[in-house]
């Protein structure tokens, strides 16, 4: 009998500790299976963040490496610049990347370090207890900005995608989201771009997946993924920012 | 043997090649700039990477990952840039990830001054950052022991699998000594099976990590490190004696504070006082036998002598359990002590023993 689907090889069996409608679940799975298809993944070796994908090292398949609060493309950089033939990613959340790692985050791509990032922006601290991040939408009630964020307090939302895709060492730069299957056949393609313009040579990738919170949105999880699509999209769009001339 | 003169600075990155490190991640900062000006010539002529971070926060997370991933890995900076990698050299102790991170120590607290210091000695030996964890550090008093010891450095970072850090201060960092280079050292580097590299046909995952969030793994994690650090203890003290047999008393100091300490010697020597000296060469694991020793045969009285306002001091006084009196003098705000000075306390001690 042929084999219709199966578990891809680049996820463990350990059981995800994801809340119940959370996408996280859904972009390990296109992050892994991405690893798998291009034939890499005892090659790869992956950097987890501080927050809630701090346990990723039990579920990717591979290599892997729990980082500092902010300092996975730190720790990345150290990797890659000692196994120059190995396959290096980060996984990284709104907090972790856009936060305490900014300064990390815009220097991994003006070295045009040769590593993938894969960017998770749910607009709040989950790990914490739903917590503003800095991609908090304006208005958007968090525990710390419990009627919701005003600009003049608390700033405005942080756009990563746009202010990384300016800096000339990343190489790719784009936004997706993984709220519907078509966007999330997009979001498998642009992971495997990304890891792809890596595996080239070409400079630094980063792919900003727009993601579910139902737990620290107060939502249940099909109404999370109409607040994606109402709420989010519209503040992040969604597309390429930067790719290869001639394609990957 | 072929003498060169060299700067301190440079000769610990000389040193660091010699022990086969070729990867370095640091961020500018004074007084040991010169480490990080030679490795950037350096490192490439051997195939090395140079690589100046962002951030000193940056660098010691680039260590981790190179570390993690199975190189010999050094950085270096000076006491607030050491501050800023309190937190990782924290993960890469609790990861038990071998590094080499040298101090050249300047005046604090705060943004202070580019002088030479000692007062990183507490944050060098008692931890730094957070939680229960060790270094061993060393602390070499001239251009000569840099090279010998940051080979040891390595060594000891490949033996016990933890970050060891050497310290000096603008003076041995900024001062120019001939060295004897002599031939390279063999350089043994222990196999690395737990490094992160891929799994490249292993059969299981290698995962470097410092979570556990069970309290009873992670007490478990403490123990095994703590089992560590006492084997440390008991195989990796190293001291210098000088004049310190038949001395009535005896200073004990590190670093450059230990030659301003043995041209006092000397000078007591010729006066017909019995002065000697203890300098520790590891501060932690700290040299105690010496001074217990010492404490059991001729010697009535210990002077510690530091740049700084006694920290040493209290390993001193621990060491010692009140067997004998323990003297301080130290300067502090980057301000060095003079034999002219220590002399004079010397001499007090001296005649308060009559």
């Amino acid at each position: 009998m042929a084999v219709a689907t199966r578990r891809t090889q680049g996820l463990t069996d350990k059981q995800l500790h994801y809340c119940p409608g959370c996408t996280h679940g859904i972009i390990h799975r296109l992050v892994a299976e991405a690893i798998e298809e291009l034939g890499v993944l005892e090659k790869t070796v992956g950097v987890c963040p501080v927050g809630c994908a701090v346990f990723a090292y039990e579920y990717f398949n591979c290599d892997m490496i729990e980082a500092a609060h902010g300092r996975a493309p730190a720790v990345a950089t150290g990797v890659k610049r000692v196994l120059p033939e190995s396959v290096v990613f980060t996984y990284q959340g709104d907090g972790d990347l856009a936060a305490i790692g900014t300064a990390e985050t815009v220097h991994v791509a003006s070295r045009g370090e040769k590593i993938t990032t894969v960017f998770v922006n749910n607009a709040v601290y989950g790990m914490t207890g739903g917590q503003m991040a800095p991609t908090t939408l304006l208005g958007q009630k968090t525990t710390t900005t419990p009627f919701g964020r005003q600009a003049d307090v608390a700033g405005f939302p942080l756009r990563v995608a746009e202010l990384v895709a300016t800096i000339e060492g990343a190489a790719y730069i784009t936004r997706v989201a993984v709220n519907t299957p078509k966007n999330i056949l997009r979001a498998k393609k642009a992971i495997l771009k990304a890891f792809n313009v890596q595996i080239q040579g070409l400079g630094f990738s980063l792919v900003e997946v727009l993601s579910t919170c139902p737990t620290n949105w107060g939502l249940s999880p099909p109404e999370a993924l109409r607040w994606l699509k109402e709420k989010m999209i519209p503040a992040y769009p969604l597309g390429e920012f930067k790719a290869p001339e001639g394609g990957v | 043997m072929e003498k060169v003169l060299m700067k301190g600075n440079e000769a610990f990155g000389e040193g660091a090649v010699r022990a086969g490190c070729r990867h370095f991640f640091g961020y500018p900062i004074t007084p040991q700039s010169e480490l990080p000006h030679y490795l950037a010539r350096r490192l490439p002529e051997v195939g090395g990477v140079y690589l100046q971070a962002e951030s000193e926060v940056a660098a010691i997370n680039m260590v981790y990952g190179a570390a993690a991933a199975g190189a010999r890995v050094m950085t270096s900076s000076s006491s607030p840039g050491i501050s800023l990698m309190q937190e990782g050299i924290s993960y890469i102790a609790c990861a038990e990830l071998p590094c080499v991170v040298v101090n050249i120590m300047r005046g604090g607290p705060g943004l202070g001054n580019i002088a030479a210091s000692q007062a990183d000695y507490f944050q060098a030996v008692k931890g730094g950052g957070h939680g229960d964890y060790r270094l061993p550090v060393l602390a070499p008093a001239s251009v000569q022991e840099v090279i010998d010891l940051v080979v040891t450095a390595f060594d000891l970072a490949d033996k016990y699998r933890n970050p060891v850090m050497v310290v000096g201060d603008g003076i041995l960092g900024q001062m120019m000594e001939p060295v004897k280079l002599g031939p390279p050292p063999e350089v043994t580097t222990p196999p690395k099976p737990w490094a992160t590299t891929g799994t490249l046909g292993r059969k299981s995952r290698n995962i470097i990590n410092s979570l556990y969030i069970e309290p009873e793994e992670l007490e478990k994690v403490n123990l095994r490190l703590q089992s560590k650090y006492r084997r440390m203890e008991e195989e990796e003290k190293r001291w210098e004696e000088y004049h310190a047999t038949d001395a009535e008393v005896v200073i004990v100091a590190f670093g450059m504070v230990a030659r301003i300490a043995k041209a006092v010697v000397d000078k007591m020597r010729k006066a017909g006082i019995p002065v000697g000296l203890i300098r520790p060469v590891t501060l932690y694991p700290f040299p105690d036998q010496p001074l217990v020793a010492g404490s059991s045969g001729p010697v009535k009285a210990f002077l510690v002598a530091e740049m700084n306002a006694g920290q040493m001091l209290e390993d001193v006084r621990l060491a010692l359990c009140g067997r004998r009196p323990v003297h301080f003098y130290g300067r502090t705000g980057g301000m060095l002590t003079s034999v002219a000075e220590v002399e004079g306390k010397v001499r007090e001690i001296w005649e308060g023993l009559k």
